[in-house]
């Protein structure tokens, strides 16, 4: 094959000048991070709620959120992606749609990609809290009520501290993968990582550096994340306790 | 308040169920394929020789580091080129279908080798000393004895994870290329019905993983009980 290589390129400016195409890029990382992280906010936050209303005790509670899950697991992230971005302003009352559809579009778009990311890994998450609260062995619960705790204080005190301090190690590849489909958002036309990727290729013709480069960048956002989950996870270890080790 | 008008819809089902049938194909050769190669990537992860381990595992965590519309796009961009050079397949034919048949076959079957790896150390080591110790060779005792028993165990894990390859198929979008979802938003765009033709591409999928994850549980209750 006869490519010219050319790495030199990402220091060239860019033909609307002002910065360089490496300045792309590192605007495209720090999209990619303020969406995954404000993201993994809504999904910790909505999982952990959902999560524990699995677990509680009456029909309606755990059936609203059995459903969330069920929806939110069953769609494939792009269709979920689209109908945030495309059909909610649509169908939604019009002032609240036309107020949407008015505001700058970037930030329709990471609104759209935010909340669609956060909702979509929520389930995910929601589920790793109920197996976490379900590993406990029943006497926690029993004894916090016996000691006089209303069913609230439970599971503030007893049950939730020991269950997220279990559930560290699957909520790490979730907190993974949320940078990883991170890059769907590019799809809807976010300028994060992927797609200032794409952009360089359409006005360079110089698609492996540029792929190359992105490639990278995930690879190393995945290991510095690797690195510092196994910090977290050493530090939340609960001793003698298999499942909160390994 | 916005007005639904869902009549684009019937006119366009044979459209959109060739479309589906792209998505079928390519979620089936990418299950078939990930499979077999997956299952080489964890014999080779946990195998004596370094080489092999060494690259089984670097090849797994490369796929896994990295997201997949990146690899999509890496291979809509590598496989013509790559078709060209060596079958001298001229550029300009339509290669998007191999070129996502083959991403997902090998991005998937890194996933598929972590799983089927679990499966084969949950096989209690005892039955692999055994066969060994009854005249069998290592291929033998793996494919008559181990393997046999370890996929038993991870029938639901793995189709479980044939649903989500199910669901990421919709990605072939970055090429526009028709599969299911490809067809839905091509008609959808058309017609200037978006938003009736992505809820029922939404619906469609629901239907379809949440009746197929209904039956990986039954499925799942009958071979523990």
């Amino acid at each position: 094959m006869s490519y010219h290589w050319n790495w030199s390129v990402f220091l060239a400016q860019v033909p609307s000048g002002g910065t360089t195409y490496l300045g792309w890029m590192l605007s495209g990382l720090a999209t990619t991070l303020a969406l995954s992280l404000s993201a993994w906010l809504i999904a910790l936050a909505v999982g952990s709620l959902m999560g524990v209303l699995r677990t509680v005790p009456g029909r309606w509670l755990s059936g609203i959120a059995a459903l969330y899950v069920e929806l939110f697991r069953n769609i494939p992230l792009l269709v979920q992606l689209f109908i945030w971005y495309f059909v909610l302003p649509e169908i939604l009352p019009t002032g609240i749609g036309n107020a949407y559809k008015a505001i700058n579009p970037m930030l329709q778009q990471f609104t759209a990609a935010m909340i669609c990311l956060g909702l979509f890994t929520g389930a995910r998450v929601c589920e790793q809290v109920r197996s976490g609260i379900d590993s406990l062995p029943r006497g926690q619960k029993y004894a916090g009520l016996a000691l006089g705790f209303s069913l609230p204080q439970t599971y503030r005190h007893v049950l939730l501290p020991m269950a997220f301090r279990i559930i560290v190690p699957p909520l790490t590849s979730e907190f993974l993968n949320i940078f990883k489909n991170s890059a769907v958002a590019s799809t809807i036309g976010l300028l994060e990582l992927a797609a200032e990727g794409r952009q360089l290729v359409d006005y360079t013709a110089q698609p492996y550096e540029s792929f190359i480069a992105v490639t990278l960048t995930f690879m190393m956002l995945n290991a510095l994340v690797m690195v510092l989950m196994h910090r977290v996870e050493g530090r939340t270890r609960v001793p003698g306790y298999i499942g909160g080790g390994s | 308040m916005y007005e639904f008008d869902w009549s684009s819809i019937p006119g366009a089902l044979p459209f959109l169920w060739a479309g589906m049938k792209t998505t079928l194909e390519i979620t089936a050769l990418a299950v078939a394929v990930g499979i077999v190669w997956g299952t080489l990537l964890a014999i080779m992860r946990m195998s004596g020789i370094r080489l092999l381990s060494w690259f089984a595992a670097g090849y797994v965590n490369l796929f896994r580091s990295i997201p997949l519309v990146m690899v999509l796009l890496w291979f809509f961009l590598i496989v013509p080129a790559l078709m060209e050079s060596v079958f001298s397949i001229p550029r300009t034919s339509d290669t998007r279908l191999a070129s996502a048949m083959v991403a997902f076959a090998l991005f998937e079957a890194a996933y598929y080798a972590e799983i089927i790896r679990a499966g084969i150390q949950s096989v209690h080591k005892g039955q692999m000393g055994a066969a060994l110790a009854l005249g069998m060779s290592y291929g033998q005792a793996m494919r008559l004895v181990v393997l046999p028993q370890a996929f038993r165990n991870m029938v639901p894990l793995l189709l479980t994870q044939g649903i989500i390859l199910f669901q990421d198929t919709s990605l072939v979008y970055v090429s526009s290329l028709a599969d299911f979802f490809g067809a839905a938003y091509k008609v959808g765009d058309r017609d200037g019905r978006l938003v009736e033709l992505l809820l029922f591409a939404g619906a469609v999928y629901f239907l379809i993983c949440f009746s197929a994850s209904l039956l990986v549980k039954r499925f799942q209750k009958k071979v523990i009980a």
